[in-house]
């Protein structure tokens, strides 16, 4: 019992805090371009942040939007790795299967398996899924019909929102690993260079190569 | 292809990927580079993003004083351990004031 409540209580605090930053999404998505609307179906269908802020970065960025969708989904891989380590703690199946899974992101994930107990997994990932859910929908709105009223977005530093939440998500495995540095420093200089030739868009995709040598090695 | 669309592809695209997860065969996601290829990419792909948006313009190399004041704040921010909202307000705020004051 004393697992499951403070489960609840992780769940929540992440959530919340997580969850308004949909924000900074909305506020983002309406600069680069996008509808209120279009902000919103991001974040109740996609709702998965790094590739939500992927494909408006690039939207702004004026470059190939299916190279842009290619790049967000494949940064949504992750989740998949999730899905692996928590579909035994889960054990949904059928049309729960259907709804859980579109809870899994790197937060739910993060507060299940910090869980010390099955139970308590289930319960963390539930509160802090469907805690995340309401609130990043409810901020994206907010924040999008916030900007669609702004003169100059550009004013409020808008610009740097969706790569400070990259570094945010990068930053505990960057702390973590010398290799993944490295790896960092190699997909960053490989999309530099390769905007410098390749349309908009084409270059993040490009990145993935720099994972080949530790892929095959 | 138009917004509508890339917008389709990426919410369809990346429930699929949170579904396969949960339901695909075990064996295939549990390949060991399969698995070590979903680890490692998000992170190039990550810091390729990072790079693109905070230096490129329009296929030219950039560089936006206000915008990197903005980022440093966040990395400060990151050291300090403040929470993922907090960092976002705090390199966005940094970037309006910089670019408040040089212009």
């Amino acid at each position: 019992m004393k697992e499951t409540s403070s489960a609840i209580r992780d769940g929540l605090g992440v959530g919340i805090a997580v969850g308004l930053s949909g924000v900074a999404f909305g506020a983002a998505a309406v600069t680069a371009g996008l509808t209120v609307a279009q902000a919103c179906v991001l974040s109740l269908l996609a709702f998965t942040g790094a590739s939500q802020f992927a494909l408006v970065g690039a939207a702004a960025g004026g470059g190939s939007l299916l190279a842009a969708a290619a790049g967000a989904v494949l940064l949504g891989g992750r989740n998949s790795l999730y899905g692996l380590r928590l579909a035994d703690l889960l054990k949904v199946r059928g049309a729960r299967r259907l709804v859980a899974a579109h809870g899994v992101i790197d937060e739910s994930t993060a507060v299940a398996m910090a869980q010390p107990t099955p139970e308590a997994a289930r319960v963390g990932f539930v509160t802090t899924a469907a805690t995340i859910y309401v609130m990043w929908n409810l901020s994206t709105l907010l924040g999008a019909l916030g900007t669609a009223f702004l003169g100059d977005p550009a004013v409020l530093g808008i610009d740097v929102v969706g790569p400070a939440a990259f570094l945010a998500i990068l930053w505990p495995r960057l702390a973590a690993s010398g290799e993944l540095r490295r790896l960092a420093l190699a997909g960053a200089g490989l999309a530099l260079l390769g905007s410098l030739v390749l349309p908009a868009g084409v270059p993040v995709l490009l990145s993935a190569v720099a994972v080949l040598p530790a892929v095959l090695r | 292809m138009t917004l509508w669309w890339s917008i389709a592809l990426v919410c369809a695209g990346c429930y699929a990927l949170k579904l396969a997860g949960l339901a695909a065969p075990r064996r295939v996601l549990e390949h060991p580079r399969v698995r070590r290829f979903a680890e490692l990419v998000p992170v190039a792909l990550l810091a390729a993003l990072i790079a693109v948006q905070m230096f490129t313009h329009e296929g030219r190399l950039t560089f936006d004083a206000a915008r990197t004041a903005g980022l440093a704040a966040a990395v400060a921010a990151l050291l300090l351990r403040a929470p993922f909202l907090v960092i976002l307000l705090v390199a966005a705020a940094v970037t309006a004031l910089v670019r408040g004051f040089v212009g």
